[in-house]
């Protein structure tokens, strides 16, 4: 990978403040947030653990898989076949059970996809993840086209998903314990010898690294966290279709990484909530002059998509870096 | 070729290996013995076949036909990172370092290799990596031996060459090889800075067997023990260094026109 | 399985195979050549299939369709290389996904807003509105033959351009050293403008050929976008007889598997693919 994308492994400290004053921003916002609003960010912060799954593929380890989604769905739906139609499930069963099936289609694919590079991985994290969706889409017995609906949130027992605020807090709970995991892996030494893969795999392999099982575990891994996010968008939207693992949701999630800033983690966040934001926005544009600008959403977002490319290839965060960076330099050369 | 070496000096035996590339023949039946104590010089012109004999041995290239063993044991068909962990240490002519991480990371990192936990253990994903107190020490030890101790917070890709190539045999270091491979290690080094490598390369010379593919034939003459010519995939002459300078195949083919 | 319908099948595979290769070739073309890899192929199919529907409505004649329909989508491909793929041949392979990603997005709203999002249909021209009778029950059409056709003639054409002719030379060498070509006096930029236009023009002519049989609808570029994606990972990046072979492969996997394991069929080119990268991850042709 090019050095445009080099990660921001360690945040400025201004930066850090920033990100912990909007952690607390979040935390407060039930109390003023209505309903509507309590349930779009809380579908952010699904999002945003999403998107941190992918960051330790792509931004870490420098894998740029375009069948991530496969591994989001593919837990909602575990949910939903666990879900009976009459009755709630038990959370603290189905949860780790959707993670894991989500966790050993990853085992499987990432040890069939692993081993190619470069162009190959891309397409063929597409293709694998195009079959993951048409074996859904084509068969009724798995819900087909329509999805399935899961009529009961989990069951936690200890405290009430059904509840908006509850579920607003449980996810803020597991996006907060997924950023934290993640920033200690990234600094152990499986997350270091990731880096390392990124930088040159080559010379990791001359050095003797058996990079074929490292890029593995990080496939699985990432895959897991996929489907702990996509568990959440299940039991919170309470609704599956194929979709959720479909090359659009893929190519999204791409989006919100690099829209953030990639391997950091916070930037997944950053970027998970404006891509939500954004997509809000062109979807809400008004008509002007008899052209629906909002129907058209897909078009302002391909070229948003391009200008991003073309111009801020570090993402969100990375500017906000670099702008700090030419602050300080300013400062350092003033008299 | 002198065989005054016992069996058990030889810590890295080529026999006979061959590559071919479809109808090109890269290296024809060269045979290659590396012994404890001894730096063995390859030399020959370019496109001679040298750094596909070193990608032949360190298994980043497939042999077509022969045979490798190191430390004994037969590593014909090995993966390049099972050769490594077996005693195997490359330095690369093109510098082949981790250009966005630090001197001290570049060292730190490939020291690790030696400690590195199972990937799928997830006691790996929350210990510290600066905290592995023996990772430190062989990094340390690697980074004193290159001279690069006061460099160590520089970015590596920002560093000058000569660090560049100095760090480049660090890392090398760093995995505690019993064989040592270095394909020209004085590339584009000024005099001072090639004095300095060399001085470095006596030092290493009692504790590994060493192959030395160089250009820089004041540095050959210097350090070789033993030195083989190369020409086009082939061995035209192999002993010790006067005896091999002294020959007149050689000097027609390749040393004429250096001299 | 008795022959006629043996037959019938195999012809079907061979039709599918060869108008996968079509989009195939450009696409390993343009990658092998130019290292750029370009998920908007699929939109460059669904362009053909478009204009094909549009320009035969408007000029009443299926060939003058596909000559203006391939004039037009060469003159746009080129436009776009000029304008944004050619800046993008040296920047990573995440940022070309992003950027051409990106373009699926804007060509399908421009096709959105330039044809609306109907399905359509394209009347095949009657003088190939026939079909051979095989027995007394059973017939082939011959508009299928005639598209295998025109897939054939444009693979035999890409071969001799790429083997026999100095320019197919110049291809082939800028596809190892772009420096070296140039240095040699070759226009590198002109080659790859061409490269691309040719990718390009294939990808069209596959869907306006395909366009009466397929009819014409949105997204109907990602479908076989995916099924492209395939064909090069088993064929090889880069080489175009991997990609012809590969092509007829999945053309025989998929077809004959619909036939024969129906429940399974949609998953079996994946599972020839996953065989394909146990053994030979790199592609079955790869240079």
């Amino acid at each position: 990978m090019s050095d445009a994308h080099a990660p921001l492994e360690t945040l400025p400290r201004s930066l850090k403040i920033l990100l912990g004053a909007a952690l607390l921003a979040l935390a407060a916002f039930p109390l003023v947030g209505t309903d509507y609003y309590l349930q779009m960010v809380t579908r952010m912060m699904i999002l945003a653990i999403f998107a941190m799954s992918l960051d330790l593929l792509q931004g870490v380890t420098g894998l740029v898989s375009l069948g991530h989604a496969a591994y989001f769905g593919v837990a909602g739906y575990a949910l939903a076949f666990l879900t009976p139609p009459g009755e709630p499930v038990s959370l603290w069963w189905t949860l780790p059970a959707a993670v894991g099936a989500s966790a050993l289609l990853a085992l499987i694919i990432g040890f069939l996809v692993v081993r190619t590079h470069g162009i190959y991985f891309i397409m063929v994290t597409m293709a694998f993840a195009q079959m993951v969706f048409y074996a859904f889409f084509d068969n009724k017995v798995l819900g087909g086209s329509d999805g399935l609906y899961i009529n009961f949130k989990p069951e936690a027992v200890l405290f009430d998903l059904e509840n908006k605020t509850v579920f607003y807090f449980f996810t803020l709970a597991l996006m907060l314990l997924v950023y934290l995991f993640l920033r200690r892996l990234l600094w152990s030494p499986f997350g270091r010898a990731l880096a390392g893969i990124r930088v040159n795999e080559h010379r990791m392999r001359a050095l003797g690294y058996g990079t074929f099982n490292h890029k593995l575990a990080a496939f699985t891994l990432a895959g897991a966290l996929a489907g702990l996010a996509g568990f959440l968008w299940g039991a919170q939207s309470g609704y599956v279709n194929p979709e959720l693992m479909g090359f659009h949701m893929s190519a999204h999630v791409i989006m919100m990484v690099i829209l953030g800033g990639m391997g950091n983690f916070a930037g997944a966040i950053v970027g998970a909530f404006s891509f939500e934001y954004l997509l809000h926005a062109f979807k809400d544009l008004p008509q002007m002059a008899g052209f629906n600008l909002g129907k058209h959403w897909q078009l302002w977002m391909g070229l948003f998509i391009v200008a991003l490319v073309v111009l801020a290839p570090r993402g969100i965060l990375g500017l906000f870096a670099s702008l700090l960076k030419d602050k300080s330099e300013k400062q350092s050369t003033q008299p | 070729m002198t065989n005054a070496h016992t069996a058990h000096d030889v810590l890295l035996r080529a026999n006979k290996i061959t590559k071919q590339f479809g109808g090109l023949t890269a290296v024809n039946e060269v045979s290659v013995d590396l012994c404890k104590g001894e730096i063995h010089a390859v030399i020959g012109p370019n496109g001679a076949g040298k750094s596909t004999l070193a990608n032949l041995l360190t298994g980043d290239l497939p042999l077509t036909s022969g045979c490798v063993t190191l430390n004994g044991q037969d590593i014909t068909g090995w993966t390049p990172e099972k050769i490594s962990r077996h005693g195997m240490g490359r330095s690369y002519q093109k510098t082949n370092i981790f250009r966005s991480f630090s001197v001290w990371d570049n060292v730190r990192l490939s020291a690790q290799s030696r400690s590195q936990p199972k990937p799928f253990n997830p006691l790996a994903w929350l210990q510290h990596a600066s905290h592995m107190a023996d990772v430190n020490e062989r990094a340390e030890r690697a980074l004193e031996l290159a001279g690069l101790q006061n460099r160590r917070q520089a970015m590596a890709g920002a560093a000058s060459h000569g660090e560049q190539r100095q760090l480049e045999i660090a890392m090398t270091l760093a995995t505690e090889p019993q064989v040592l491979l270095l394909d020209e290690p004085l590339a584009g080094m000024g005099v001072a800075e090639a004095e300095s490598m060399v001085r470095l390369l006596l030092r290493l010379k009692p504790l590994h067997a060493m192959m030395l593919v160089e250009h820089d034939m004041d540095a050959v003459f210097a350090l070789a023990d033993h030195l083989t010519v190369m020409v086009n995939g082939q061995v035209i002459a192999s002993g010790l260094p006067a005896d091999v300078r002294a020959n007149d195949g050689v000097q027609a083919a390749y040393l004429g026109e250096d001299h | 399985m008795d022959f006629v319908n043996f037959l019938i099948q195999l012809l079907n595979s061979v039709q599918y195979g060869l108008l996968l290769f079509m989009l195939a070739a450009g696409l390993t073309l343009i990658f092998g050549i130019m290292g750029v890899v370009n998920l908007a192929h699929g939109s460059f199919y669904m362009l053909g299939a478009y204009l094909a529907w549009s320009l035969a409505a408007m000029t009443h004649s299926f060939t003058l369709a596909i000559i203006l329909g391939t004039l037009l989508s060469v003159l746009f491909g080129l436009l776009l290389e000029w304008l944004l793929f050619r800046h993008f041949y040296k920047r990573d392979h995440l940022d070309q996904v992003l950027l051409t990603f990106g373009l699926i997005y804007v060509f399908e709203e421009m096709r959105s807003i330039l044809w609306g999002d109907d399905v359509h249909g394209v009347t095949i021209p009657d003088v190939l509105n026939a079909s051979i009778p095989l027995t007394e029950t059973l017939s082939y059409p011959v508009y299928r033959l005639f598209m295998s056709g025109v897939c054939l003639l444009l693979a035999l054409g890409l071969y001799v351009l790429i083997s026999k002719t100095r320019l197919g030379m110049k291809i082939r060498a800028g596809a190892f050293n772009h420096e070296m070509t140039e240095a040699l006096g070759v226009n590198i930029k002109l080659i790859h403008a061409l490269v691309f236009a040719m990718g390009v023009g294939l990808a069209t002519i596959a869907g306006m050929v395909a366009a009466p049989v397929s009819s014409v609808y949105p997204n109907m570029g990602s479908q076989v976008l995916i099924m492209c994606f395939v064909v090069v990972v088993i064929g090889g990046i880069g080489s175009v007889k991997g990609a012809l072979i590969a092509a007829l492969l999945v053309g025989l996997v998929d077809t004959f598997g619909k036939v024969l394991l129906p429940q399974v069929a949609g998953m079996l080119v994946y599972v020839l693919m996953a065989i394909v990268l146990l053994y030979k991850p790199e592609g079955l042709f790869k240079n």
